[in-house]
């Protein structure tokens, strides 16, 4: 898109709306929230990048080993702490019964595996969008 | 005559799916069924069970995470099986030659 005005108001926004869907990430379980919908969020704009400054340059930001790296990083991530319980109390994905620091209740650092869940979630929601998004958008040319 | 039987029968699934309809409880209220002893259980102890203000990550990451983590495979599962169908060259100009 060659629109001198779309190409500026995107450099102000996006910084902003990441930063929104980090937020929404970091306290999903102090706030209404969570991993879908702040990885939406960051996703959206890393899509909202790729439809202003075109896929090649949104390739070199975000390219097929960083989505790889995402993809896969997010669940495994998920799956890590899970089987974490499994060794530190017997049963799947099991979290205060484990001994994780339940922390005060209401600050940021709180909940046990539950934060943590929360960024594998957000990393792999945001990823797939965008990953989505650049394979159709490449199959076109 | 085939259509008028096919007809009448969706007529009369219609007036029994509008019955059951009619005999299902009220939908508000602490009588309803949604309002179980698992609502009430969730809004006791999430707090001091999972140490979090937000009972629907409680629920979503702690109590159901299982069932998240099925979500996740979800996911997972569509984007391999989109890059399978639409794989993407990681070297455009050799893909070119190739055809």
């Amino acid at each position: 898109m060659d629109d001198i005005i779309v190409r500026s108001i995107t450099r102000i926004v996006i910084p902003f709306v990441m930063l929104y869907g980090i937020y929404i990430v970091l306290h999903g379980h102090i706030s209404p929230g969570g991993g879908f919908s702040g990885g939406a969020l960051v996703g959206s704009s890393l899509i909202l990048y790729t439809l202003v400054f075109g896929v090649d340059k949104a390739r070199k930001k975000f390219s097929h080993r960083v989505s790889e790296i995402a993809e896969s990083g997010g669940i495994l991530l998920y799956l890590m702490v899970g089987i974490l319980g499994i060794f530190l109390s017997g049963s799947f994905l099991s979290n205060q019964s484990a001994g994780f620091p339940m922390g005060e209740l209401g600050s940021l650092l709180s909940g046990g595996i539950i934060p943590i869940l929360m960024i594998g979630i957000g990393v792999k929601v945001a990823s797939t969008m965008i990953s989505l998004f650049h394979i159709l958008i490449e199959e076109e040319k | 005559m085939k259509n008028k039987i096919i007809a009448s029968i969706f007529i009369l699934l219609f007036v029994v799916l509008v019955y059951s309809i009619m005999q299902m409880p009220a939908g508000s209220g602490t009588d309803s069924l949604a309002y179980s002893e698992s609502t009430e259980y969730y809004l006791e102890n999430a707090a001091s069970e999972t140490g979090v203000t937000n009972i629907v990550a409680a629920i979503l990451t702690d109590y159901r995470a299982f069932d998240t983590l099925g979500e996740t495979i979800v996911l997972f599962t569509s984007i391999v099986a989109v890059v399978s169908v639409l794989r993407p060259d990681r070297k455009p100009k050799e893909g070119e030659n190739n055809g």
